[in-house]
């Protein structure tokens, strides 16, 4: 069930590796139904950030609530869906399409339990819902880097998540492959009502759709507002965080 | 004993049924494993646990204890060694196999001059010795392969989400740490198993070779990790047959059968070209 509150939480995070501050008192919230976007140069804290947020990573200091609860306290953790940052599949992987997409239904089904049909239809939606619906029995070390990331999109759809995260998902993919990547967004968002948290340089395909932006700079969220107001700033979110105006891209 | 007579030459006689279902076991089982050290980059993982199991031998000799059951114990806190200090950071996968490999045959060599008993004997441990497989032996492997096949049956779809990103089946909520040492305590359960038909030192052979065959020819993982099996248990049969007709080591020509397939595949099946085949 999607809690009251926000579906995704960081009060006050801090992280540090040998001394070094990597995130300082991170603070936002994403509530239910919400996409948001999390954006910031290279060496901001963006991954550190995405660890803390997943349980992988124990701050500090502060606090992170996923779906109302400790990461590491989450029993049904396949209610949160995760994209990781990857163009590219093991070339010798000889996992077809479907069984990489059936993986993300393990958790839900118990690893132990053999496939169901639902279980089947459910991969079959997950493809469909990115355009793959045809490339169910292919290799997807065969399949392009765009089509390898909806693969993994695929996987993180298919348990039908109250919230997804994802990593750099559109890093070296196509238009065609972003096109389809941003409607299997907005889908889960306006018809699941799940929440969307996306971290990204390339914002392009979705920056129509976001409802807030997130700029983390040197470990300190340095804006959260509508993309509407970032732009207003002249920072353009279609491109690279190169072009981040300077106070976001430090001197 | 098991099949009576029926037989035909060259699995006539009674010792070399009893290899070839030890052969069969092994051969089969070896490469289930191997398929997912393979797509964890841990390929060298049996011959790293083979090493310490060779240590367990030499400690069974020195303690006069039966030798297969501390290279157990020693295969699998070795096995878990790695799996331990791989995840936890402490080293990367190929630098915590080097450790097991060279701590592991340096105790060996250690413990094996303690006990004053570098003879034949010991090099059966090290070489295999299938054509003295007893009955009790072949039974003891028909039952630890038989458990080994079923957790892979059971628990290969989650193994295989563990092989595609650890992190990702961890936030999935998937017990990743409790697969990874199942597999860890099975590899070193198939490297003993493996030691009486081709050797600590070639049982990783069954691991990997039959894998790198069956990713050129099936279409999907769980194709794979069929189709090594079988490569496996042919490779095992046919390099027993080959040893026997022309009276070479066994355990040696098992592996250099399925070393053969290997190359058939890379020759004539899809998929890439192996790196030491690309021009």
């Amino acid at each position: 069930m999607t809690p009251p509150g926000p579906v995704l939480a960081a009060d006050g995070v801090r992280v540090a590796y040998a001394g070094d501050v990597v995130l300082d008192g991170v603070t936002f919230a994403v509530d239910p139904g919400e996409f948001v976007a999390l954006v910031g140069p290279n060496g901001a804290g963006k991954s550190t950030l995405l660890r803390a947020l997943l349980g992988l990573l124990r701050p500090d200091g502060g606090s992170v609530r996923l779906l109302g609860t400790a990461p590491d306290r989450l029993a049904d953790r396949w209610r949160v869906g995760f994209v990781p940052q990857r163009s590219t599949v093991s070339p010798d992987l000889p996992a077809t399409v479907r069984e990489v997409v059936a993986t993300g239904l393990l958790a839900r089904r118990g690893w132990w339990r053999r496939p169901t049909e639902a279980d089947r239809r459910a991969v079959d939606h997950a493809l469909e819902s990115v355009d793959l619906g045809e490339l169910g029995h292919r290799r997807v070390a065969e399949l392009s880097g765009g089509q390898q990331q909806r693969v993994l999109i695929a996987k993180a759809l298919v348990c039908v998540p109250e919230l997804l995260i994802l990593d750099e998902p559109v890093a070296g993919v196509d238009a065609g492959s972003q096109r389809r990547f941003r409607d299997a967004l907005v889908h889960l968002v306006r018809e699941h009502g799940a929440a969307v948290f996306l971290v990204s340089h390339e914002l392009g395909a979705v920056a129509d759709d976001l409802a807030r932006v997130l700029v983390l700079r040197g470990g300190r969220v340095a804006f959260d507002g509508r993309p509407s107001e970032l732009a207003a700033t002249g920072v353009s979110l279609g491109v690279h965080a190169h072009d981040l105006p300077v106070w976001l891209e430090g001197t | 004993m098991i099949v009576g007579a029926l037989l035909p030459w060259p699995f006539e006689r009674e010792y070399m049924q009893l290899a070839l279902v030890a052969g069969l076991v092994v051969g089969t089982c070896a490469p289930l494993i191997g398929t997912f050290l393979v797509h964890k980059r841990l390929s060298l993982m049996g011959d790293g646990v083979g090493h310490v199991a060779f240590a367990g031998v030499a400690a069974g000799l020195l303690l006069d204890v039966w030798p297969v059951w501390t290279a157990l114990v020693a295969a699998v806190v070795g096995a878990v060694a790695v799996e331990w200090l791989r995840s936890r950071g402490r080293a990367s996968g190929d630098l915590a196999l080097a450790l097991l490999f060279y701590s592991g045959i340096a105790a060996g060599v250690v413990l094996t001059g303690l006990a004053g008993s570098l003879d034949a004997g010991t090099l059966t441990y090290l070489f295999g010795s299938i054509l003295t497989v007893e009955a009790a032996d072949a039974w003891t492997v028909v039952v630890l392969g038989a458990g080994l096949v079923v957790t892979v049956a059971v628990g290969w779809r989650a193994l295989l989400a563990v092989v595609l990103d650890e992190d990702a089946a961890r936030v999935a909520g998937l017990p990743v740490d409790r697969l990874n040492l199942v597999l860890a305590a099975l590899t070193a359960v198939t490297v003993v198993v493996g030691m009486r038909v081709v050797g600590v030192l070639l049982v990783a052979a069954l691991m990997v070779l039959p894998v790198g065959t069956a990713q050129r020819l099936a279409r999907s993982f769980r194709g794979t990790l069929a189709v090594a099996a079988v490569v496996g248990g042919v490779s095992a049969v046919v390099g027993l047959a080959v040893a026997r007709v022309w009276s070479l080591a066994p355990g040696g020509t098992i592996v250099l059968v399925s070393a053969g397939f290997f190359l058939l595949a890379a020759l004539g099946g899809r998929g890439r070209r192996p790196a030491l085949l690309a021009g």
